[in-house]
């Protein structure tokens, strides 16, 4: 079937006119139709304005155009990236009804490439979960097993990739919103170093950590997914000036000698034993394709999880500042003062876990704690900043596994935020220093769920790890390879 | 105890607009009025997902404006967040600077009543204006045309002693920011607006009394007011045994009073942090050296030298140099001309009274300050009396042409002729023998009317001073 297939081979089916845009668009709109009741990874499909693109694309290529390798293409996007014309959630009752009037970057990239948006995907509401139960609209469903949770915030974008609802999607990572959801659904999940990806038009969670990577079927749409979305843009004051590589470039390597990583703090108590065994076998794969992998030790990684929630709540409570009912988004019907319009605005367009953060983080930023909490947390920064850089003068990459256990069942733990913050306690030091990690699948627990494994690299060397992640999917055997839906 | 026995503290935060061609984050154009939300776009209407990139002419001129004010330079700055919920203000939070602005430690000298004080300038930091709100029948409408607009805030010591110093302060600054180049300083379009920070205490008491704060006025002379009329009101309310709240206070003009806007316990807590969508802000020393290099001399420094060079009065001096544009006219002038002195005056007096006060500061002039550095020269040199180069300079304001062209053209050279002058004299005497008789016989004034004849018989033109002399000598010779 069209849908089960997979960028790069897309790709090549394309350019040689062995299928249309509008056939493999129609494929994937006909599956959203038949299977997205069951998941529930859209909450906008685009099904008219993605039709019409790709028959205007076959067009092009009729004529004989010359085309990006991307035209045609099409993709799932996270709904907390602006797209003209297309109503833009935030998973939030506060965005029901705002649709952009401008394009964020990387949809400008994705619409210059001629390339089909399917439509905007679930998550958790404003980014701020680990499992897309914090949607207003709905709960998406992990495709291997409907009963749990797809992991998130991007957990429409990833379970929208495993139950082949689009070739790939992209996501947003602030603390391991793209990672966590890939490691729950079994798919590659890639966070590019902060500062690669414009976050022009991505609506801000945390502007110093939230950075957009893709979620694909395999490393090689990884790295074909990333030749895409990197690249300067004036428009990202935090975005960097580096070349974009051709990230293919790497695959296909010997990664005979490359030096690995492995935190025993990420290996150690809170870790599941079949995650542990399986990242295990995993480093076995490794060693015997000549990498040499290491345990090592990595301070403050314990104070990696407390500094990022005080840092993405403080970064938060300013960013959502601006929802308050005035200029667009929800506004309470029901007030006699400013304050009141404020007030219930904000009280009804949030949900729970965003009034949380918002308190969070404002209390964190409060004259006369300012300092103990927004600046200590500051500080710790740094200093987890300071162990990688130790780390990557001796190793090529981190390796530890993407979440503690794999997923968990809808609802298991809704009234325990604590508990449903350390599924990021792998994911969130990565964030912190700013650096690039991918996560893929490593294998199935005994209840059958996907397991994921996390490589982690220096910033802006994307490619090492595309290398090795390349390396070890292409060695490692899977008993299975999509969810039966 | 009485008004006499205090003595005044205040502290002045002076705003001003900067005149960068596109606002602070965003490519809007930085315009003064349009139809509302027309000068917006969705980054300075802070729509979700928009970021902000520094404009770096922002930074240069304020910079320009810290090395105007003698200020040290941060060359490693950032920018932060200033929080809080308004609806003129889209984001809800202000991009502003906190604890390391782009100037500080700075330094500006008022004279007053002949006296020069120092005030000191704690800071000069960056930030973004806010929108507007119309208050309207039925409800408030917001315009976001001046969210954006840079904007600088000016912070001073607590220098001030008396609400005169705070007025000469302020068009000191408007003088400087003007120089700079960096400001319009219109204060009809807002462009520079200052809150004033006030306090008493007994005189003799070196710890500062509770003070208010008077937010927003945009005018010298509503400052001046203000600050005179809380004065006196902090006064009473301690000499009637009662304590000074710390507020912050609004000045209405039209009842001349200050009035209770907020109490510190109703004060915001603006939790500022670093705003992380900007990178901090690095000026390189090259950087600092040209934008130093392209400051025009400041006023104090032109007026140092005109006292010393060219002898004017301090008073003529600081007219002049209260503006730019006048002061290099002056320069143009003075540099060409025989007598500076004089082309100070002609400024003063002539100059001055065909411009209205925008047009001293900007607009192109009628005419070169060369043009009336040789018109001063022609009179210095007997071509035109001084009363014949009113005339030139009334046709020189007209067409702007060169004074020379004008009295060639038209004539104007004065008559310097000693044996034609001699003839016309004698045929006045002649013909006036009543007034001549008046002369003689003491009446000396009788001289004015027997040059309103010379006059005549020359159309203006003869020389004054030689006239009068051979009128002086024919008339003895008569006795």
């Amino acid at each position: 079937m069209l849908y089960q297939k997979s960028v790069s081979a897309l790709q090549h089916m394309l350019q040689n006119k062995e299928v249309t845009s509008e056939e493999v668009t129609q494929s994937y709109l006909d599956r959203i139709e038949m299977v997205d009741k069951k998941v529930g990874a859209y909450i906008t499909v685009a099904s008219e304005s993605a039709l019409a693109t790709a028959r205007a694309v076959d067009e092009k290529r009729n004529k004989g155009e010359v085309l990006s390798p991307f035209a045609g293409i099409p993709i799932g996007i996270k709904d907390n990236m602006c797209t003209e014309g297309l109503r833009t959630t935030c998973a939030s009752k506060m965005l029901d009804n705002f649709v952009p009037p401008f394009d964020a970057t990387i949809i400008n990239k994705i619409k210059e490439n001629d390339m089909i948006i399917l439509g905007k995907l679930n998550m958790d509401e404003f980014a701020m979960g680990s499992s897309t139960e914090n949607s207003a609209y709905h709960v998406t469903k992990n495709p291997w097993d409907l009963e749990y949770v797809p992991g998130g915030s991007s957990g429409g974008s990833a379970a929208a990739v495993a139950a082949e609802l689009a070739p790939f999607t992209l996501g947003s990572d602030t603390g391991g919103s793209i990672r966590q959801p890939a490691h729950y659904c079994g798919v590659v999940g890639m966070k590019p170093t902060y500062g690669r990806v414009s976050r022009y038009g991505l609506i801000a969670f945390a502007s110093s950590l939230d950075q957009i990577g893709p979620l694909t079927r395999d490393v090689r749409d990884a790295a074909l997914a990333l030749n895409l979305i990197c690249g300067h843009d004036r428009m990202d004051s935090s975005s960097a000036f580096m070349d974009t590589p051709d990230f293919t470039t790497y695959l296909d390597q010997d990664i005979k000698g490359m030096r690995i990583a492995l935190p025993r703090e990420f290996m150690g108590e809170g870790i599941a034993e079949d995650v542990k065994a399986s990242i295990l076998s995993a480093v076995k794969i490794l060693e015997h394709m000549g990498a040499v992998v290491d345990e090592v030790h990595m301070e403050m990684t314990e104070y990696a999880l407390p500094s990022y929630y005080l840092i993405s709540s403080a970064e938060a409570s300013s960013n959502l500042a601006r929802f308050d009912g005035i200029k667009y988004g929800h506004q309470a019907g029901d007030y006699d003062t400013l304050v009141e319009l404020y007030k219930q605005s904000r009280d009804e367009g949030f949900g729970a876990e965003v009034k949380r953060r918002i308190m969070l983080g404002t209390y964190a930023l409060s004259s006369g704690y300012y300092d103990a909490y927004y600046k200590k947390a500051q500080q710790v920064r740094t200093l987890i900043k300071n162990q990688f850089d130790l780390l990557f003068a001796e190793y090529d990459l981190v390796l530890t596994p993407t979440g503690p256990t794999t997923a968990f069942k809808i609802g298991a733990k809704v009234n325990n935020p604590i508990e449903m913050y350390l599924n990021d306690i792998c994911t969130v030091p990565i964030n912190i220093a700013g650096l690039p990690a991918i996560s893929l699948n490593s294998g199935f627990d005994r209840m059958g769920l996907p397991i994921g494994l996390q490589l982690i690299g220096k910033g802006f060397d994307e490619g090492t790890i595309l290398k090795v992640a390349h390396a070890y999917e292409q060695a490692r055997v899977l008993d299975k390879v999509r969810p039966e839906l | 105890m009485g008004y006499e026995d205090y003595e005044i503290v205040m502290g002045l935060e002076v705003h001003s607009e900067l005149k960068t061609n596109t606002k602070i984050f965003c490519d809007c154009k930085n315009e003064f009025g349009g139809e509302p939300n027309t000068h917006c776009c969705p980054i300075c209407t802070g729509m979700p997902g928009t970021l902000p990139v520094l404009n770096g002419k922002v930074v240069e001129y304020a910079i320009k404006a810290g090395l105007a004010t003698n200020c040290k330079i941060n060359q490693f700055s950032k920018q932060d967040r200033k929080n809080y919920f308004y609806p003129d203000l889209p984001k809800a939070y202000q991009v502003s600077q906190f604890d390391l602005p782009l100037c500080y430690e700075g330094e500006v000298e008022i004279e007053v009543e002949g006296e020069i004080r120092k005030i000191g300038i704690t800071r000069i930091h960056i930030e973004e204006d806010a929108g507007k709100l119309n208050h309207e029948i039925g409800g408030t409408l917001v315009d976001y045309n001046r969210c954006g607009i840079p904007l600088i805030e000016i912070v001073s010591e607590p220098d001030f002693r008396s609400p005169v110093e705070v007025g000469i302060y302020m068009e000191k600054l408007r003088t400087i920011l003007l120089y700079a180049d960096v400001s319009d300083c219109k204060m009809n379009e807002g462009s520079l607006r200052c809150d004033v920070n006030l306090s008493v205490r007994k005189k003799g008491e070196k710890t500062l009394g509770t003070r208010t704060e008077m937010k927003n006025i945009n005018s010298f002379s509503f400052a001046v007011k203000a600050a005179e009329y809380e004065a006196k009101r902090q006064i009473k309310v301690l000499e009637s045994g009662g304590t000074i709240i710390q507020e912050t206070r609004r000045w209405d003009e039209a009842k001349g009073v200050t009035i209770s806007m907020r109490t510190k316990e109703e004060a915001h807590d603006y939790r500022y942090f670093p705003e992380p969508d900007l990178m901090p802000i690095i000026t390189t020393d090259e950087q600092i050296l040209n934008w130093k290099a392209s400051l025009p001399i400041m006023p104090d420094v032109r007026k140092a030298n005109y006292i010393n060079d060219y002898e004017l009065g301090s008073k003529e001096a600081s007219i002049l140099v209260a503006s730019r544009k006048i002061a290099d006219f002056f320069e143009a002038g003075a540099s060409c001309s025989k007598n500076p002195k004089a082309v100070a005056n002609w400024i003063i007096s002539e100059v001055y009274s065909r411009l209205n006060e925008d047009e001293k500061e900007q607009g192109p002039m009628p005419i070169k300050g060369e043009d009336l550095g040789n018109l001063v020269n022609l009179i210095e040199e007997g071509t035109i009396s001084g009363k014949m180069a009113k005339t030139v300079f009334e046709k020189m304001w007209q067409t702007g042409k060169s004074p020379v062209t004008i009295v060639d053209e038209e004539g104007l050279k004065q008559n310097s002729d000693e044996d034609a002058l001699r003839t016309i004299a004698t045929d006045v005497l002649n013909s006036n023998a009543k007034i001549v008789a008046d002369y003689l016989g003491g009446k000396e004034a009788a001289i004015q009317s027997l040059m309103g004849q010379m006059m005549k018989a020359t159309k203006g033109k003869a020389n004054p001073k030689m006239v009068i002399d051979l009128l002086k000598e024919l008339l003895e010779a008569m006795r």
